[in-house]
């Protein structure tokens, strides 16, 4: 049997991304009409009992959002999809955005009448200029057909969609930052709590789902939350994009269900990455560059949010980067505390600071002059930075490095004196 | 490409309703029609006086968004994609086969404004590593040969001769 399963990724590259009939023949916009047949609260608890997850890499359970949005009095409300994918090795929702866009319209639109909203916006990263201007043709289809704009589908429920474009930085896939940036500032992160439901886009009560999650949306209302739940993972319904990239034999991406392959499988399988290639295995990097390192000790996990987590690891952004033996762990650290300096917005101290100090122990260690107390400083630093950090941008540098330090102690020792 | 004049920011500030919400769109806009990837201060200056936002804001966008750049860059902005995927499959063999071809370092600019060489981070192609974007194109998979080809293809305008290299999506 086959280990992939096509579900958000139904029709990518066999349909006209901004054809609307395309779309309704795969079963499109079924789901919008299903919905706006039930009520809010109906549809929030299909969403609750999918047990989705947020797709974007932070994994906080999509129908619990949704749900207490909905218990916010204030209006308008805003829908907002974070498409600012940003995170190394992903690049999922991108074959959304660019293959199946209606889908994303249509998750986002059944938001939009779960909670009245009248605007929503798709916050595209720069660096997809191109796909911005052909998803405005997805967008102008949908309005002709009546699902989008004014009175949709003859009801007296209008909501609309525009696209908005990031300019080149990673700190904006934070949703606080994203959305100072949609309205046309620089993307700094917002101190929390209030939370983005209470006060969020022009200090309004709004929605911010990653794109993969919104897409989830519709097969959710159409098939309900229960089978939704029952093609996953117990505790994590549904399928996820996973996308192979680095020494992958096939790299790409893939929709595999959730908890039912291993990360072996998602490496080795012929189906799936195929093995690796210039040489053995030797790591993966998991949910981009904030994500974890696992070795080959880890790679019987089952591919799930509960099995990873309970592992120390984390689905993440679902990028799956495979390393090959003729990487050097420290080499690879390096290059991530190197993105990280970069990507930094200089707001606070832990992390635009941080991340420098920590490029110079990394040194150090590769030169093989780190003592003692060298070891318990960068431990130090490392556990001021996931707690003092202003956002997730900071707090998430040290999880590639200690995870690394936990699966190669020998590497470490070998170069440095990291023994301790 | 003939040079930005006013006229013609004055209608990239209208297509966008002069709303300042739009305003990283409208900069962009401005950058890419400049011909040279920069927006230049008379342009910053003038679309502040149009939205009616400081000027000192509209600098903070310019230089916190890693895609804008304040000074003339070439027609052709060759960015070598640096992380970890890209990083590891080779692309630093990549930047150094650009820079033996363009005579160019990393952050240079060729003499005939046609091309710069820089590095970016990941732009989401990662399964065509190692990748380069150019403009709003990314290209994928290129050795030696094919990233002299690639180069020509922009130094000729031919379309069609770099279609090959686009990256999937």
């Amino acid at each position: 049997m086959s280990k992939l399963k096509e579900l958000i990724s139904l029709g990518a590259g066999h349909v006209r991304s901004a054809n609307v009939e395309d779309y309704q023949a795969l079963g499109g916009y079924k789901a919008l009409e299903k919905a706006m047949g039930m009520g809010p609260k109906e549809i929030i608890a299909e969403v609750l009992e999918a047990k989705l997850l947020g797709r974007g890499g932070a994994a906080y359970p999509a129908g619990k959002k949704w749900a207490q949005l909905l218990d916010i009095p204030e209006n308008p409300k805003y829908i907002v999809c974070n498409a600012d994918e940003g995170e190394p090795g992903t690049f999922k929702d991108k074959l959304i955005l660019d293959k199946v866009p209606l889908r994303l319209i249509e998750g986002m639109t059944i938001a939009a009448y779960v909670f009245s909203a009248q605007k929503g916006y798709i916050y595209v990263r720069g660096e997809y200029r191109a796909i911005q201007k052909r998803m405005v043709k997805a967008l102008q289809s949908a309005r002709e057909h009546n699902l989008l704009g004014e009175s949709i589908l003859g009801s007296n429920f209008s909501f609309d969609i525009e696209i908005v474009s990031g300019a080149g930085a990673y700190v904006c896939g934070e949703n606080s930052a994203l959305l100072n940036s949609t309205q046309g500032t620089v993307g700094r992160p917002r101190i929390k709590p209030p939370h983005l439901a209470e006060v969020g886009l022009f200090l309004k009560p709004t929605l911010v789902n990653n794109v993969e999650s919104f897409s989830c949306i519709p097969s959710i209302v159409l098939m309900g939350g229960k089978e939704f739940l029952s093609l996953g993972h117990p505790e994590s319904g549904g399928t996820k994009l996973i996308c192979l990239s680095g020494h992958s034999m096939r790299p790409g991406i893939y929709e595999v269900p959730l908890g039912k392959i291993s990360l072996r499988e998602a490496i080795f399988d012929p189906e799936l990455g195929g093995g690796v290639k210039g040489g053995r295995f030797k790591f993966a990097h998991l949910g981009g560059q904030s994500g974890p390192i696992v070795s080959e000790k880890g790679l019987d996990i089952t591919y799930s949010y509960t099995d990873l987590r309970k592992n120390g690891l984390s689905v993440g952004s679902g990028a799956i980067v495979v390393l090959n033996d003729s990487v050097s762990v420290l080499e690879y650290l390096k290059s991530v505390i190197q993105f990280f300096i970069h990507e930094s917005c200089g707001k606070c101290v832990p992390c635009r600071e941080g991340g420098k100090r920590v490029l110079r122990y990394l040194l150090m260690l590769s030169e093989g002059k780190m003592g003692q107390r060298e070891i318990q400083d960068l431990k130090r630093l490392l556990n001021v930075m996931r707690r003092a950090s202003f956002c997730g941008l900071g707090q998430s540098v040290p999880v590639a490095l200690l995870s690394a330090f936990k699966e190669f102690p020998e590497c470490l020792i070998k170069k440095g004196s990291f023994a301790a | 490409m003939p040079e930005l004049d006013e006229k013609k920011v004055l209608s990239i500030l209208e297509s966008y309703g002069k709303d300042p919400q739009q305003l990283i769109n409208v900069l962009l806009d401005i950058q890419e029609a400049s011909g040279r990837n920069f927006v230049s201060s008379s342009w910053s200056k003038l679309t502040s006086k149009v939205l009616k936002v400081p000027l000192t804001r509209i600098y903070e966008i310019l230089t916190f968004y890693s895609m804008f750049s304040t000074t003339p860059r070439g027609r052709y902005v060759v960015e070598v994609c640096q992380s970890g995927p890209c990083r590891f499959t080779g692309s630093e063999e990549l930047v150094s086969w650009l820079e033996e071809a363009l005579k160019l370092k990393v952050g240079e600019t060729s003499e005939d404004g046609l091309f710069t060489l820089s590095r970016t981070s990941c732009v989401g192609a990662c399964s065509s590593s190692p990748t380069v974007k150019i403009g709003d194109e990314v290209f994928g998979g290129l050795l030696r040969d094919s990233a002299l080809e690639l180069l020509k293809s922009f130094r000729d305008d031919n379309r069609a001769a770099r279609e090959k290299f686009l990256c999937p999506s």
